[in-house]
């Protein structure tokens, strides 16, 4: 018996590479979606509105307390029996919901240190000249907020792509599914799932390259 | 013409601002001196609604409000009619000189970007930066920096600038360059408020020199009365602590 079977490994590269397309649309989207939020969440923190700064708290606390699997199960198998509408949920959409929800609570709690981060006295020459505070936020905190919060939300990014391989628990036939479906047939464990872990460990490479490269660029109007 | 009357403002129980009334004329050039904590910057810092007072009327222009009713649209009319020069100059990291000065063109006066950018570049050559147009904040010297703290104030084309104490952060070699800058400014007669602890400035620009003390004004005058005799004890005990070895001060027998 050969140690590995390269060529079982190779041949599943193709296969694989079908699917990687929705592992990536899952991440995007959740990423996108989690931004907003986050930002909405770290903006009522930060401002302490009444009423949904609590409410802010309790989500948060939630979302980070609990297994991100728990909640994929909680959206796909508990809300729809909660939720009359929901019954059509399916697992892509379970998914995404699940992992915007789960990063956002993280996501918003870095946003939040980021922009309270600003040097407060900017805050003052901005209003000081007569912008609003929306105005502010828009074109003094957030951008600055953006450059010290960049490099974590890209972490939680790579996290969260890596976190879509649980969406195959809820019978979505993404990365890890596929790898699942396959290995049912061959057994060869050890050759897919490696396999697998090349594919996830080369995007989060790629990931990683491009953060660098963005940092450099976010970081030049710091330079002496 | 700027003022107020009956400004008082408190932290926790004590009246930081205990009555300040104060009058300034279009092209008035006044400065503030006065010990450590007796509320100078609490002064400008309410002209400018950064603090909000606890009592008092404040007229600009023809804004004229109770200082505890203004509402959000009377405090961005104050805030517009004035402008601010910090400490410790309070650029804008993300944005270069010219935006720093346009900003409040495009932001707050909603002019186009290509005609507020061009009156930056006025400025930025009224200030002597125009080579630093497209320099951040962070590869600027401190004297460097202030003056485009300064210009963003110009660009206001408020009713006032309020200075708190625009060369006490700078390393003495910058000093020059901003008092300079300052007194290119009082030259054509703009308006100024300024809290400082430059002596000479006040003696050689000032119109009327004011002393503050525990939250109020205890004395003031044309900067040579005031400095060459002092009517209050406690103005000229400051006096003598700042001054000792640079005038000598007439103590009335
Ligand atoms: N935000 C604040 N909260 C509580 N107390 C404050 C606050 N700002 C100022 N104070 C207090 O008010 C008093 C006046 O402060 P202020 O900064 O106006 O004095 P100042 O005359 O500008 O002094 P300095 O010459 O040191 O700048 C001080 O005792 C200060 O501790
Ligand atoms: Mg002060």
């Amino acid at each position: 018996m050969q140690v590995l079977d390269v060529d079982y490994m190779l041949g599943l590269v193709p296969i694989l590479l079908r699917y990687l397309p929705l592992t990536l649309q899952m991440a995007a989207v959740g990423m996108a979606l989690a931004l907003v939020l986050a930002c909405g969440l770290a903006v009522i923190r930060v401002l302490r509105i009444p009423g949904l700064n609590a409410a802010t708290l309790l989500f948060i606390s939630f979302f980070r307390g609990t297994p991100l699997l728990v909640q994929l199960f909680l959206f796909y198998y508990g809300l729809p029996q909660l939720l009359a509408f929901l019954t059509q949920i399916n697992g892509i959409t379970a998914t995404i919901m699940g992992l915007t929800l789960h990063f956002s609570a993280y996501m918003a709690e870095s946003i939040r240190a980021a922009i309270v981060g600003v040097d407060r006295s900017q805050t003052e020459a901005a209003l000081s000249i007569g912008m609003t505070n929306g105005q502010l936020m828009l074109r003094i905190v957030l951008p600055q907020a953006t450059r010290v919060a960049v490099p974590t939300l890209m972490n939680y990014f790579i996290d969260m792509i890596k976190a879509t391989s649980l969406a195959f628990t809820l019978g979505v036939t993404e990365l890890m599914g596929a790898t699942q479906k396959e290995v049912a047939g061959s057994f060869l464990y050890f050759e897919a799932f490696i396999t697998v872990a090349i594919f996830y460990w080369v995007i989060v490479e790629l990931l990683a390259w491009f953060q660098r490269r963005l940092e450099i660029r976010l970081n030049e109007a710091y330079r002496r | 013409m700027i003022k107020v009357t009956g400004l008082v403002k408190r932290f926790g129980g004590t009246a930081v601002l205990d009555g300040i009334d104060l009058a300034i004329e279009q092209g008035e050039i006044i400065v503030v001196i006065g010990p450590s904590g007796t509320g100078k910057s609490t002064l400008l810092r309410c002209l400018n609604f950064l603090e909000r007072p606890d009592a008092g009327r404040l007229t600009i222009g023809d804004l004229d409000v109770d200082v505890t009713r203004a509402s959000r649209a009377d405090i961005l009319t104050a805030r517009r009619r004035t402008a601010f020069v910090f400490q410790n100059y309070a650029l804008f990291a993300n944005k270069t000189a010219l935006e720093n000065i346009a900003e409040g063109l495009i932001v707050v006066n909603r002019w186009p970007k290509e005609k507020a950018h061009a009156r930056a570049r006025e400025i930025l050559e009224r200030i002597g930066l125009a080579d630093k147009a497209d320099a951040y904040p962070a590869s600027l010297s401190g004297g460097q920096q202030q003056r485009v703290g300064i210009g963003r104030a110009m660009a206001a084309q408020a009713e006032v600038i309020l200075f708190d104490e625009p060369t006490s952060s700078l390393d003495p070699e910058w000093v020059e360059e901003v008092l300079n800058l300052m007194k290119q400014l009082a030259r054509e007669r703009q308006t100024m408020l300024v809290v400082t602890h430059e002596m000479s400035f006040a003696r050689d620009v000032a119109d009327r020199v004011i002393f503050m003390e525990g939250g109020r004004i205890v004395e003031q005058g044309p900067p040579d009365q005031l400095f060459s005799s002092p009517q209050d004890p406690r103005t000229r005990d400051f006096l003598h602590k700042v001054l000792a070895t640079q005038v000598t001060i007439d103590t009335p027998t």
